[in-house]
């Protein structure tokens, strides 16, 4: 045995040693924090002095990590698809299906070279079409907004915007009805652990499950000590989710299941009993709030004849009127803490057909009770720690070494710094890959290909303005030509986006004539590209990040963490195989097109730029580089004279915002007082939709709300319903992040509640249904299952449980692999996408929001054999 | 001298599985000679968690039960050659040259915690991170890494672990094996007992019964006793299973309700009982 080096990473769950021997990684485990690390803080709520403890926590798929590293699917040479000839026949009918032969770097470079060269020159400006898929392994300099955005704005590539996926009803609902656009549609969070501690007597989870979704996003387990706390402390949690979920095991005190798609109903009626009982907070909706009156009489049926009372909603949800009547007047006696969502924000919730209404809901019913008072706020329990938001460390979503100001939130503090006069580095622009230029959205990539015209409103995660998702755009841009090229970045979009039985067709039967991949694990859409390029993790590149950091739409993000933590992000082991950093892959691009000083600023390497980076954060007035490379991570001092500045209380007072957050901006606001609407008020009569409505009536989309519209693919779209009884949640999943830590042979392919080896050697993706439905089936806990309807059909694995209600069936999003049984496109998948089931459909025909908890299907007992 | 034991929390556990993935990352293809040798990619679940539901929807709980190698005072793995032998901090090694070959200490163990590895014809197991321990680390992995404290590593005199799992009411799993385990668990309630839980409802006025009161009756003799709450829902808990019980719910001006409720393993979570006026 040699001798064992420990290092620092940093993942997308949790920072990690590194113990590298020979040259191969051994082991990697969460950071103890050394005696000289200041950081920790102490919170005096109800006779307890709190403080967190000095370890850093871990994900499932963090910890997982050397299994993908080493992973037997990993890609170690270039590839090209064998029936393919950029010269000669292109055969783009076999992709999927044809196999790969490894060529040289050499050899990809050329044919990825003229094909840029072809396009630029014979089909136009903007036919070059990439995009890469939402997460990235961590770090600010390799990440997606910095060395990709940096490459695909210095080739003028057109890019395929993401929607804002994991916002969806927060951005097209409550952004009207409240603002933070510069969120996305959802709240600050600032010092509401302190609070809650302190004043809250109840948390109501809707739709949240922090100890799945890594707190909130990115930051392991950190906030799971402090809900611990809660408990101890005496703080009741209630739990609305169609699944009794891994924060409701632990904590919960109660937990509803409506009927999937009816939590506005839910919602209304317990607005509907605090109108009828006088337990609101009628000075807040006095002061606070505009259009109540109008609301008001929908609730009571004044407008429509349906009084939203707790018996109607009993109809709709399944839940007892009583139960949601006890609810509603627990809520109204105590001091409650909503969890829409564990970033305050999010849930499945928000991406379903009934997903505006119901982030309208969240807001309406938290406005009733007072929001901003103490003790009563949106807050989903995964941010909020007291923390120095003041110490200038970016998040991902900052830009990195790109300073692109469209993709990203470079422009907010970090361009100037970056960049700045006698560094002699310069940000990116990209003149196709802006409003006026060429544009896909995500979710109609495969319409795209295919060359069929299209229009749509709202580019990317369009947050500038509560107007800008209105704006709308065109397929193809005027004067720009159909997509001729895709260059993607990543292969998850089989197993992520929805009724993606559409995006392996469009590889095979659309009119893309060359699709690059690049990508670290040959799975997913990885089979259908022409040729294939081998990347390699941030274990094997320098980078530097902070735990739990993303910033940009989340200003503030590792507020989530206990200690804020920067890992020097060391390159452990040497790329594996042929495989290059994403950065090196990009320089040799450029190079071979004549840019490549231009993306290496003048022969930059990875580390030259970790240590610029460095230099242009608040990291030297504490540490020095020689000091932060040796020691591997820096945890920024709390400061002894931190003042407490809980989100929203000056909304609730009336004060100007005292809060650090990047938003309402100075000009949305009237001298930093009130929200980011034209009221400045919460608004339950949406000025920015009737302004909208000048141009386009959206009937699913209305100005007053919220209000109960049925979902379009429910349980009252009853000739659907009949054939397809079942409705599908399929929530980010538990042990993977997304498709990171699914497949590829890594070990959380053994975890039980995630995949289940049969006899066939294939590891089965999990659907749960409750007991009543699998008898009524034939399926017993284990059985292999055909889950299906008219868009595709998947083969699963049953989990009989409890943990659902009868009707509603279970299994994550995010399969990362995709394997027909026959033609690809056309048969069932037996890797476990779920999302060949999902509706293409836009939440409402004006937000470009995906929809995949509405959906339904039907299951039975599969006797079919995967080979 | 201070010895090697583990407390597992039975309740503070909800299944994350870093503990399982921690034992991969630190097994799998790493030997570490005397101690281990490399545990395969596939297949092995040193750290193996047990997964259980209790009651029915609505009213459901989860249990689950993290189970290492019990490293047993009184092991039926333990060899006379020392092919597998006993540490004296009390941990269980099998020595991973001398058991090559030897199958029959797969079968041995009553807790099902040893696995064969096919390639290297050995027997393998958790080996409560010795290698580590040794090297001075006061954890395992899996406790270093659980993230909700459940799994504690306790390294202390015999006396003093029995004055911890006396005040912690801390059980070994499956007493009757008596093979004397270091591992010890706390709520292992949550496995060898059962609930009753329940919902109860006014008729008349069609509200939650909050306040009424749930007893739970074996053969006449009061077991337990819960108040309902504003949700109308009351939960009976650490009741043998495989029993039948009579549970009866009144309230002041209301007719007592009786049901019988057959307690299985899984516990039982009844149907909405509505109590009707005098």
């Amino acid at each position: 045995m040699g001798q064992v080096e420990r290092l620092t990473n940093c993942t997308t769950g949790g920072p990690v040693y590194v113990d590298v021997e020979d040259g191969r990684i051994i082991r990697m485990f969460p950071i103890d924090l050394a005696d000289d690390d200041k950081g920790d803080w102490v919170i005096d709520a109800r006779g307890r002095k709190l403080t967190p403890p000095r370890r850093t926590t871990l994900s499932p798929h963090a910890q997982a990590q050397r299994s993908m590293i080493y992973s037997p699917k990993r890609i170690m040479t270039p590839l090209k698809r064998v029936d393919f000839d950029h010269r000669g026949k292109r055969n783009i009918h076999n992709r999927g299906v044809s196999g790969y032969e490894p060529i040289s770097w050499e050899a990809a470079l050329d044919i990825c070279a003229d094909e840029i060269e072809r396009c630029r020159r014979e089909v136009g400006p903007g036919s070059i079409l990439t995009t890469e898929s939402s997460h990235h392994l961590w770090g600010n300099i390799g990440y997606r907004h910095s060395a990709y955005n940096r490459f695909l704005n210095i080739m003028g590539f057109a890019h395929a915007g993401h929607n804002p996926d994991s916002w969806e009803g927060w951005h097209w609902g409550a952004m009207p009805m409240w603002g933070n656009s510069h969120r996305l549609g959802i709240p600050e969070q600032y010092d509401l652990l302190e609070d809650a501690l302190k004043h809250s007597e109840m948390v109501v989870f809707w739709s949240a499950d922090p100890e799945t979704t890594g707190g909130g996003i990115y930051s392991a387990f950190e906030s799971t000590i402090r809900r611990f706390w809660m408990k101890e402390l005496g703080l009741k949690m209630v739990f609305i989710d169609p699944y009794f979920n891994h924060t409701a095991e632990l904590f919960g005190d109660k937990w509803f299941a409506p009927r999937l798609g009816t939590d506005v109903a839910f919602g209304l009626a317990i607005a509907h009993t605090w109108l009828a009982e006088g337990t609101y907070d009628k000075d807040y909706i006095e002061k606070r709030t505009t259009g109540f009156d109008e609301w008001k009489d929908y609730v009571l049926g004044k407008t429509d004849n349906v009084p939203k009372t707790c018996e109607w909603a009993e109809a709709e949800c399944g839940i007892p009127a009583r139960e949601i009547r006890a609810l509603a007047r627990e809520w109204g006696a105590k001091k409650t803490m909503l969890a829409s969502g564990s970033l305050g924000g999010w849930g499945g919730a928000c991406r379903s057909a009934t997903g505006n209404e119901w982030a309208r809901t969240m807001v309406a019913l938290a406005a009733m009770q007072g929001y901003g008072k103490p003790g009563s706020n949106i807050w989903g329990t995964a941010q909020g720690a007291p923390s120095d938001e003041s110490f200038c460390f970016p998040g991902y979503a900052e830009g990195g070494i790109s300073g692109d100001p469209e993709k990203s939130a470079s422009a907010y503090r970090w361009t100037y710094r970056m960049f700045a006069h006698g560094t002699g580095s310069h940000p990116t622009v990209n003149t196709h890959d802006s409003p006026e230029g060429q544009s896909v959205p995500r979710l109609r990539i495969p319409e795209a290909m295919m060359h069929e015209p299209f229009e749509w409103r709202g580019k990317g995660f369009c947050g500038s303005s509560i107007e800008s998702q209105m704006q709308k755009y065109q397929y193809p841009a005027p004067g720009y030509p159909f997509i001729e090229m895709y260059w993607r970045y990543g292969g998850s979009f089989i197993g992520t986006m929805q009724q993606t039985n559409r995006y392996a067709r469009a590889y095979r039967e659309g009119k893309v004539s060359f699709v690059v991949n690049q990508s670290i694990w040959f799975e997913g859409e990885t089979r259908f590209a022409d040729i294939v390029l081998p990347a390699c993790t941030n274990f094997e590149r320098w980078d530097l990040a902070e735990f739990g950091n993303c910033s940009g739409y989340i200003p503030d993000t590792f507020i989530q963490c206990n200690h804020r933590v920067i890992v020097f992000q060391k390159k452990c082991i040497e790329p594996l195989g042929e495989s290059r950093s994403d950065y090196d892959i990009f320089a040799a691009v450029t190079d071979r097109l004549g840019v490549g000083d231009i993306f290496t600023d003048g022969g930059r390497d990875e580390y030259d730029w970790c240590k610029l980076y460095y230099d242009a954060t608040d990291l030297p007035k504490c540490i020095s580089w020689e000091d932060f490379e040796k020691k591997g991570y820096f945890v920024v001092p709390f400061p002894d004279d931190h003042v407490s500045t809980p989100a929203m209380r000056w909304f609730a007072e009336g004060r100007k915002r005292d809060t650090p957050d990047w938003g309402p901006r100075p000009g949305d606001t009237i001298g930093m007082r009130g929200l980011q609407t034209s009221s400045g008020k919460i608004e339950f009569v949406a000025s920015a939709i009737k302004r909208l409505e000048r141009d386009v009536v959206d009937p699913e989309r209305p100005a007053m709300g919220p209000q109960f519209i049925p979902s379009w693919e429910g349980h009252h779209t009853t000739e659907l319903y009949d054939k397809y009884p079942l409705q599908m949640v399929s929530p980010h999943p538990r042990f993977s992040f997304h498709t990171m830590g699914d497949g590829k042979g890594s070990w959380l392919n053994e975890v039980k509640d995630h995949r289940v080896l049969k006899d066939d050697g294939h590891y089965y993706y999990v659907m749960r249904l409750n007991a009543k439905d699998a008898e009524a089936r034939g399926v017993a806990d284990g059985d292999l299952i055909r889950a299906f309807n008219d868009r595709g059909e998947v083969i699963l694995c049953a989990q009989v449980t409890e943990r659902l209600a009868p009707g509603t069936v279970h299994a994550y999003e995010s399969c990362a692999d995709y394997i027909p049984l026959g033609k690809p496109g056309e048969s069932a998948d037996i890797a476990g996408c779920i999302n060949l089931l999902t509706n293409k459909r836009f939440i409402t025909p004006t937000s470009t929001a995906m929809s995949n908890n509405s959906c339904l299907i039907q299951v039975e007992k599969w006797e079919g054999k995967a080979s | 001298m201070k010895t090697w034991h583990m407390v597992i929390d039975i309740e503070r556990c909800h299944d994350c599985n870093d503990c399982f993935l921690a034992d991969k990352d630190e097994f799998v293809e790493n030997d570490f000679p005397p101690y281990s040798a490399a545990q395969p990619w596939h297949g092995h679940r040193w750290m193996n968690i047990e997964r259980g539901e209790r009651g029915q929807y609505p009213i459901v709980q989860t249990r689950y039960l993290p189970k290492p190698c019990q490293h047993c005072d009184a092991a039926p793995c333990l060899t006379e050659d020392g092919a597998v032998y006993k540490r004296p901090d009390g941990l269980v090694i099998i020595d991973p040259v001398k058991a090559v070959g030897r199958r029959e200490i797969v079968d041995s163990c009553p807790y099902g915690v040893i696995y064969w590895n096919e390639e290297k014809q050995l027997a393998q197991k958790c080996t409560g991170c010795a290698h580590l321990i040794d090297a001075g680390w006061t954890e395992t992995r899996c406790s270093q890494v659980c993230p909700t404290g459940a799994i504690r590593v306790v390294l202390a005199e015999e006396q003093e672990m029995a004055r911890l799992a006396e005040a912690e009411d801390l059980k070994v799993y499956l007493p009757e094996l008596s093979s004397r385990p270091r591992v010890y668990y706390k709520n292992l309630y949550r496995w060898t007992h059962a609930f009753v839980a329940g919902n109860v409802a006014f008729k008349d006025s069609d509200e939650c019964a909050e306040g009424a009161t749930a007893v739970v009756e074996h053969e006449g003799q009061k077991l337990g006793e819960a108040v309902v709450n504003n949700y109308g829902d009351f939960l009976i808990d650490r009741l043998e299973p495989g029993r039948t019980y009579a549970l009866t719910v009144s309230a002041p001006g209301y007719r007592p309700e009786t049901r019988e409720a057959a307690v299985g393993e899984d516990s039982l979570t009844l149907e909405t009982v509505f109590l009707e006026k005098d």
